[in-house]
């Protein structure tokens, strides 16, 4: 197997690149994505290569980045859109879920909302506010969207490329967190579909699911875990929404247990509806409930404190030790 | 109403004025072709409008008053030229060829949609105030990179000129040059807010704040709107760039058939304005001019019933849609919780027309 070694932003870019060269109807749009290459850089020397038609420096106007986004796929793109920041698609939000969600249905399968939505989320880069949020259940939220998000170089590059080519419209998030870590990338092909839920880690005392950034930190905890003789089994989600249940549901009916991991507020989030329909699948094989580490009820907190706000090995472990308890 | 910068072609009494930019170039013939567009229009809509009061429509936007604005800018289109409207295009939609019971499919309440938008060139009714005219200059955009020689028409009134989506669509159509025409209805109300608390200015002068043109039409001048219209297209075309159209009107009914506009406004306003009407100004064109016979007019009126009756038949027709088609189409490909919905809804014996 041929891997390469590169950062989830030069997988990214690398994804890009390649799914450009593969159809000349891919045009990515985004504010300060050519010249600059985008302030993480992702879109590095793209515009370059592939001209200003293609690889479009916007106004500053997000809602006109999604709209004019929905114009070009009813003429046949595959228009990729970059928000800056997480905090910064509001302004978009409208266009979202008004046309870019609705589209297809009401055209009777007639459009192909064939775009990409890509949104740099969840904090842990010191940032000041409105760069570090978690909007996804807003996304997932809404039927007509698909959300999914990567955790490592690898999918990183295959899974912008499958959105791409997917005629549904999707949420791209990526973990900025984890932008400038390094791993091993398979040029040769995908390893799962785009919404896979893949088991990162076998174990058989606790299922622990998440997604992004939080992908690592339930690495760490079940390292930390097994120095306490404990098993955990981490299912990295991929597919936000829809959920791959049979893989979550697979992995419970074995454990017993389960704990889901977000930096999104735990209320009525994407971990609140994974407990819901887990334990209603899995009811008869749960040895406790669902427990959901998350964000708190808070507007996400300065970057000083945001460690104490984000999910962390202590509080995955402190989640590990309560399901536990349920067995005495 | 009447003012130096509003172009006219045909006074409200049918006579032909001079404008130093715009000159008729119709012949007789297309007049009355478009004469005949409008009244079949009002038509559809005045019924439309009384199958909503007997409860087959579950709303109905009237279009009275604006056919002139539509039939001339609809007229002025070339075929493979692409619309985007809001929701009270019926005059629009008419001159795309979208047959008339699909554009009731939405105000029946059987259908979010209702037409085939890539055979028709015309895009689907947009409700939301001004999302369909940032879709339009992504269109003109894929129009740019395709070097086609195409043009987006898009519409929206003076209400939705107050949208954050209609200025962004103007910044965006001025950077990019892209080959799109901006058509404001400016109908004097949004539901009951006049268009004097959207704009404080003229609303075509916003244009040249954004870097295009702006012109202000006579909207029920028929010829005017034509000519306006063809221009700006033939100019978006040639590379030349947006513009901004407001098409000066009145809407004679109802915002919509739940709203009541005596509330906010007097009848002699209206007075005035049904003394503008654009059918009657056409008539008085052709009969002075071309010397259209009475009889002419009686086979318009007659074929306008035919119309109307066959609307009526078609909409009559249109039964509740299977429940299960609520699943169709909302993803292009396999969803789990699509085929869930389906299997549960199925269960329940829910599925089937009735």
């Amino acid at each position: 197997m041929a891997t390469t070694s590169m950062t989830m932003a030069k997988a990214l870019n690398e994804g890009l690149r390649r799914a450009m060269e593969d159809n000349p109807k891919v045009v990515l749009m985004g504010e300060d994505i050519g010249k600059l290459g985008g302030v993480f850089r992702i879109t590095d020397g793209l515009q370059k290569d592939f001209g200003q038609d293609r690889v479009v420096d916007t106004p500053l106007a997000e809602s006109a980045i999604v709209g004019t986004a929905v114009g070009l796929a009813i003429r046949g793109y595959r228009p990729v859109c970059e928000m800056q920041f997480d905090g910064f698609v509001f302004p978009a939000f409208d266009q979202i879920v008004s046309q870019v969600a609705k589209l297809r249905k009401r055209s009777d399968g007639v459009y192909d909302m064939a775009m990409v939505i890509r949104l740099p989320f969840q904090g842990g880069i010191g940032a000041i506010e409105h760069h570090s949020e978690s909007p996804e259940a807003y996304f997932a939220h809404t039927p007509g969207l698909r959300v999914v998000s990567c955790s490592t170089p690898n999918d990183a590059y295959w899974m912008i490329q499958q959105a791409i080519e997917s005629n549904d419209p999707i949420i791209f998030c990526e973990p900025k967190s984890r932008y400038w870590e390094k791993g091993e990338v398979d040029l040769e092909g995908p390893s799962h579909g785009l919404c896979d839920a893949v088991v990162r880690r076998e174990g058989s005392d606790v299922t622990v699911v998440g997604y992004g950034s939080s992908v690592k930190t339930m690495l760490r905890a079940a390292e930390a875990a097994q120095g306490e003789g404990l098993s955990l089994e981490v299912i990295d989600l991929r597919g936000v929404s829809p959920v791959d249940y049979p893989t979550i549901v697979a992995s419970v009916e074995k454990t017993g247990r389960l704990i889901t991991v977000q930096e999104a507020p735990r209320s009525a989030s994407v971990s609140s509806e994974i407990v819901a329909e887990v334990t209603q699948r899995c009811f008869y094989s749960m040895r406790a409930p669902g427990l959901r580490v998350a964000g708190y009820h808070v507007p996400y907190p300065p970057a000083r404190i945001e460690e104490d706000y984000r999910p962390s090995v202590d509080r995955i472990l402190d989640a590990v030790d309560q399901v536990m308890e349920y067995e005495q | 109403m009447i003012d130096e910068e509003l172009v006219q072609l045909l006074t409200p009494e049918g006579e032909r004025v001079d404008h130093p930019d715009y000159n008729s170039t119709l012949s007789g013939e297309q007049i009355l072709s478009m004469y005949r567009d409008m009244v079949i229009v009002r038509r559809l809509c005045n019924e439309s409008t009384s199958l909503q009061r007997q409860g087959q429509l579950a709303l109905w936007a009237p279009v009275e008053g604006q056919e002139g604005a539509q039939i001339g800018a609809g007229r002025a289109l070339a075929p493979m030229d692409f619309t985007f409207p809001s929701y009270r295009e019926h005059g629009i939609a008419w001159c795309r060829g979208v047959p008339p019971a699909e554009l009731l499919k939405l105000f029946r309440a059987v259908s979010n949609g209702g037409w085939d938008p890539l055979k028709y060139r015309h895009h689907l009714p947009t409700i939301v105030l001004g999302n369909q005219v940032l879709n339009a200059v992504g269109y003109a955009m894929g129009i740019q990179r395709d070097g086609a020689d195409e043009a987006v028409l898009t519409f929206f009134g003076d209400g939705a000129s107050s949208q954050g989506d209609v200025l962004e669509s103007f910044v965006w159509a001025s950077s990019f040059n892209a080959p799109v025409v901006f058509f404001c209805q400016n109908n004097q109300f949004g539901i009951s807010t006049p268009s004097s608390t959207q704009s404080k200015v003229p609303l075509f002068r916003r244009a040249r704040g954004f870097g295009f043109p702006g012109v202000r039409v006579d909207g029920n001048d028929m010829l005017a709107c034509y000519e306006v219209t063809r221009a700006a297209l033939d100019n978006a075309r040639a590379g030349g760039g947006p513009t901004m159209i407001e098409a000066y009107t009145y809407r004679m009914g109802a915002h919509t058939t739940s709203d009541d506009p005596t509330r906010y406004r007097v009848d002699a306003e209206v007075e005035v304005w049904k003394h503008r009407d654009p059918i009657e100004r056409i008539k008085a064109l052709l009969v002075r001019e071309y010397r259209t016979k009475p009889a002419v007019f009686d086979a318009v009126a007659a074929e306008a019933d035919e119309f109307a009756l066959r609307l009526r038949a078609d909409v009559l027709a249109m039964g509740r849609p299977d429940p299960l088609s609520m699943f169709d189409d909302v993803y292009a490909d396999e969803h789990p919780l699509i085929e869930e919905g389906r299997r549960e809804m199925a269960a329940l014996g829910l599925g089937g027309s009735h």
